[in-house]
């Protein structure tokens, strides 16, 4: 597989704590890569070292093949938890100034910030000083020093913190967009339900070491436990659902559905499959719902954590 | 790549359009002048004042001594007993009446002279009429005792000795206190300069990150970069302000003259005094004449030179020093603990400078404070006006650049680690931790 960007058992100690203990990751071109831990479990350090910002005592991170150089700064662009601008700093210069920094030209700068702000509407804002800002507007202009120099890579650390949603699922767009137009993405978040809605690859760390990475859905296969979610209607339920108790393990089960009836989550041994069980059900009774359990994010995440 | 112009006209840029600083510019100036003026004025006024004292003079031996000058008339009270006098003196609304008391030793008149007063006259005006009575009374006892005051006062010499070094330069007193101006002046620029744009950089660097910023601007740019560009660009504002503070102070100090025609030469400060003292003993034209070879004498070409050297690199020593506080800490209120080591060497620059050097420009003390690097640039400042071998200064100035780049080493550390780190305020103990980091 292509990968932008590779971590090679990445390693990094503050005194005598292992902020992160031979960290490897690898992250598709063109991905939407989940980085997901706890707090405290080393994800700030690592994004820190793909940065730049800090160097790692062993290993080595790879951009497009060859290992980080100080040139790289312009095909990465970051957005970390803490958010902040100079707020004494008009918006239009503060962003030109930033953009500069990052390796454009005030030409190039002027004009791309030109287009974010028709974008996101915002074309007002040039002479406004970030304190005269709200915060969601502050982190909308946060959101454009990020991505104004159109880098590789993108970084974003909680990206949805702050913002409404209506907000919030503007920029989430934005990022798809940008994600189609050819930039990988890195996401560092608590949120599940956005990790579940747009990562296609994730990491876990915890207490400094990477536990769990892959392809979403892989893992998700991997977290299976052939377990199926059955709804059902019979003449005499009692009887039926004995009956499948004997033969399986069965959880309770809720779920919307029209008719008020057996509900269950039925979990199969290894060897059994779906249609063996199917074809055991469609004898017994009359069947309306028949899902396989999905593990979600959440879940994975929860049961990982709590098993290391 | 290079950014560090670019962060230096940032900073600049925006220290200079803020609008504190901009009022501070502009005010500071114009407070001075006024402060000047009014003091000015009103010692002015003072002076201007018109007392007549009135005496009574029993004895007949001192009452003529007193001469009318300029704010000062004496009147003469005859044939009046003290409480006629005493109500003469109060209707015609003088300032005082002297009384000076027949005695039977008309000689010693220790005890018998009183002066009456509504307001109780200042130290002056009392020692004043003192000095006079006093030259009356000795001469007459010089007299008394068949001393010829004539030849006395033939007798009386001025001695003024001509300064020379070995190398054939002349020097004079006056050189003295021009080298003492042009050293003080030259070290406390320093220090001002020091305290109130360190102090700068240190507000900066917290205000960076306080605002959070910090984390977007050091994925862009190296640490050291940021450091270096926030010192140079403050820097650079307060040189700045320091030459609008000096022309516009020239102005206004001019204006504030012609307008008001207050002659600014009448304040006297004790340095003043000092000169005029040492003027009073050769006449205005020798003054003249060694003001110019006074100025002239001095190592001017040298001074500027090290000036320029010592400024820059003893003010890069200490900002770094501040901007390494500055991203130890999270506010203000936490950088107490740290200045303390920073200020106390400064404030010892310059009292070594102001009482060692002067008393003796090139004893051990003096000599050893212009080597230690973080007193060298006050103190070697002060004293090159009166001639430092080259060879000295050489030294001490290697000695600062290599202190200067071990602690702008030294302070990249902290500021690395410093600037991401938010929470608690640190110990020395950890900061000694973050240089291994």
């Amino acid at each position: 597989m292509n990968n932008l960007l590779v971590a090679n058992a990445v390693s990094k100690s503050y005194g005598n704590f292992k902020a992160l203990n031979e960290v490897s990751i690898a992250v598709p071109k063109g991905s939407i890569f989940g980085l997901l831990g706890p707090n405290g479990a080393g994800k700030t350090t690592l994004i820190r070292i793909i940065n730049q910002i800090t160097m790692p005592d062993s290993g080595e991170v790879l951009l497009d093949g060859s290992s980080l150089k100080p040139e790289n700064i312009r095909d990465i662009g970051y957005l970390p938890e803490e958010r902040g601008l100079y707020k004494s700093m008009k918006v239009g210069e503060q962003v030109l100034y930033l953009a500069q920094l990052k390796g454009l030209s005030k030409q190039d700068a002027k004009d791309r910030l030109k287009y974010w702000f028709d974008k996101l509407e915002i074309g007002d804002w040039w002479n406004k000083k970030i304190q005269e800002l709200s915060k969601g507007q502050a982190q909308k202009i946060q959101f454009i020093v990020t991505v104004i120099h159109q880098p590789k890579l993108l970084i974003f650390d909680e990206p949805f913190s702050g913002f409404d949603p209506i907000n919030a699922s503007l920029i989430k767009d934005e990022i798809i967009q940008l994600r189609d137009e050819g930039a990988t993405v890195i996401f560092s978040t608590h949120r599940m339900e956005s990790v579940e809605e747009m990562c296609d690859h994730m990491a876990l760390i915890h207490k400094s070491n990477k536990i769990l990475d892959g392809r979403l859905t892989d893992i998700k296969r991997q977290f299976k436990t052939n377990t199926f979610e059955v709804g059902m209607q019979s003449s005499n339920p009692d009887e039926v659902t004995q009956m499948i108790k004997e033969k399986f393990e069965v959880f309770p089960a809720t779920f919307k559905n029209l008719n008020d009836d057996i509900k269950m989550n039925i979990k199969l041994p290894k060897e059994t499959s779906s249609n063996d069980l199917l074809s055991f059900l469609t004898s017994k009774a009359e069947i309306h719902h028949f899902v396989e359990v999905i593990p979600s994010a959440n879940d994975i995440f929860i049961q990982t954590v709590k098993n290391n | 790549m290079n950014h560090l112009p670019l962060i230096i006209k940032r900073e600049y840029v925006n220290k200079v359009r803020n609008k504190s600083f901009i009022v501070m510019t502009f005010l500071s100036p114009i407070i001075m002048i006024a402060l000047i003026g009014v003091v000015a004025y009103l010692s002015q006024i003072n002076n201007d004042k018109k007392r007549s004292i009135s005496i009574l003079d029993e004895t007949g031996i001192v009452g003529d001594v007193f001469e009318n000058t300029e704010n000062t008339t004496y009147t003469l009270i005859n044939n009046a007993g003290l409480d006629v006098a005493k109500e003469l003196v109060k209707a015609k609304e003088n300032f005082g009446l002297l009384y000076i008391k027949k005695s039977s030793d008309t000689l010693n008149l220790v005890e018998s002279v009183n002066f009456y007063s509504d307001e109780s006259p200042s130290v002056s005006i009392i020692s004043n009429l003192e000095r006079k009575m006093e030259k009356r009374l000795s001469e007459i006892k010089l007299q008394n005792d068949g001393v010829d005051i004539a030849q006395i006062r033939a007798s009386k010499t001025t001695v003024n000795i001509a300064q020379e070094t070995f190398g054939g330069e002349k020097t004079s007193k006056i050189d003295s206190y021009l080298k003492l101006a042009f050293g003080g002046a030259a070290g406390y620029l320093l220090f001002m300069f020091i305290i109130i744009y360190g102090n700068m950089i240190m507000r900066s660097v917290i205000e960076e990150k306080t605002s959070r910023i910090i984390e977007v601007i050091i994925s862009s740019v190296k640490p050291i970069q940021l450091m270096m560009g926030k010192i140079i660009g403050t820097s650079l504002a307060g040189i700045t302000q320091f030459l609008i503070w000096i022309i516009l102070g020239g102005v206004l100090l001019f204006l504030v003259s012609a307008i008001f025609g207050i002659d600014l030469m009448q304040i006297q400060s004790p340095q003043q005094e000092m000169i005029n003292q040492a003027m009073a003993s050769s006449d205005a034209q020798n003054i003249a004449q060694d003001l110019i070879t006074g100025f002239v004498n001095l190592p001017i070409i040298n001074l500027c030179i090290a000036f320029l050297f010592f400024f820059i690199g003893g003010y890069l020593l200490y900002s770094s020093l501040y901007a390494a506080i500055g991203a130890a800490v999270d506010n203000e209120t936490d950088t107490q603990q740290f200045m303390m080591p920073i200020i106390m060497p400064l404030v010892l620059a310059v009292y070594v400078g102001v009482f060692t050097v002067i008393e003796d420009p090139h004893g051990t003390v003096s000599t050893i404070f212009s080597f230690i690097p973080l007193t060298s640039p006050v103190v070697m400042l002060m004293r090159i006006p009166f001639g430092v071998p080259i060879w000295e200064q050489l030294l001490s100035f290697a000695i600062l650049v290599c202190t200067f780049v071990f602690t702008v080493w030294f302070a990249a550390k902290i500021y690395r680690v410093g600037i991401l780190m938010y929470g608690k305020k640190p110990t020395y103990k950890e900061l000694f931790k973050w240089l291994k980091y």
